[in-house]
């Protein structure tokens, strides 16, 4: 057997694709003997991360997914080839200051941070992969 | 695309939407219109069944926040119910809990609601 198996995956840029790596995630998971809560929060983390790959990335190209299965986690990998973004930039958004707010939407990173054991971002002018992990 | 619906229709003074499919944009714009909508005639408390909208993301939930603000001028309510536990999660991670109401049961909802 592999070491750390790994699962790819390629979704294109359009509406709902986000649904197609859920259900990836899901046959992954439950490969893993994952629950229900954990597999949950991992799909609901991958959708944000393939949303922010869809629009902030301005990228039309394909966004990679690799799901590596490891002995206690998951280790999945969301790669895009957009513009790349300054983290240090985002704002942690508060729905206090959204009421009054043109921009009710930018929630994408901290639900990931939230629902995710551990997340990193390596992101330049050729693209940004998240790295996001989940204990069993 | 997926699927979105819903179904609406009145419990008393509660406006109840039945929602059914992915609460992406598109079905957050739906919620939205059927809100605003009856807003307009004067409804101020409405009531969410995501029984069969156990998938969501930010983005539609982002348009709750916009039903919620548009709720705060005419003094209404937004309530929900049936919500699969990674919807009240997310809800609660972006704060929709401490601007409306999640309930478990419709009874529930509306006897508080009243």
């Amino acid at each position: 057997m592999l070491k750390s198996p790994t699962v790819e995956l390629t979704i294109p840029v359009l509406p709902d694709m986000e649904l197609a790596a859920t259900k990836t995630a899901e046959v992954v998971a439950k490969h893993m003997d994952l629950d229900d809560e954990q597999t949950a929060e991992i799909s609901m983390a991958l959708i944000e991360a393939c949303l922010n790959a869809f629009e902030h990335s301005k990228s039309k190209e394909q966004v990679e997914i690799h799901f590596k299965i490891q002995d206690d986690r998951l280790i999945i990998q969301v790669t895009d080839k957009g513009k790349g973004f300054d983290k240090s930039k985002v704002e942690i958004p508060n729905i206090d200051e959204k009421f009054g707010s043109d921009r009710k939407r930018g929630w994408g990173l901290k639900l990931i941070e939230e629902l995710m054991d551990r997340v990193t971002f390596e992101s330049s002018e050729e693209g940004t992969t998240v790295t996001m992990t989940k204990r069993k | 695309m997926a699927d979105f619906s819903l179904k609406s229709r009145d419990e008393g003074d509660i406006v109840v939407i039945e929602t059914d499919g992915y609460l992406n944009n598109l079905g957050g714009e739906e919620v939205a219109k059927a809100c605003y909508e009856r807003i307009d005639e004067g409804r101020t408390k409405f009531l969410l069944n995501l029984e069969n909208s156990k998938v969501v993301n930010s983005i539609g939930v982002s348009i709750l926040i916009e039903i919620i603000e548009k709720l705060q001028d005419v003094d209404g309510k937004l309530a929900y119910y049936n919500l699969a536990p990674i919807v009240e999660k997310t809800f609660s991670i972006m704060g929709l809990t401490k601007y409306s109401s999640i309930y478990a049961s419709e009874a529930e909802a509306i006897e508080n609601m009243a």
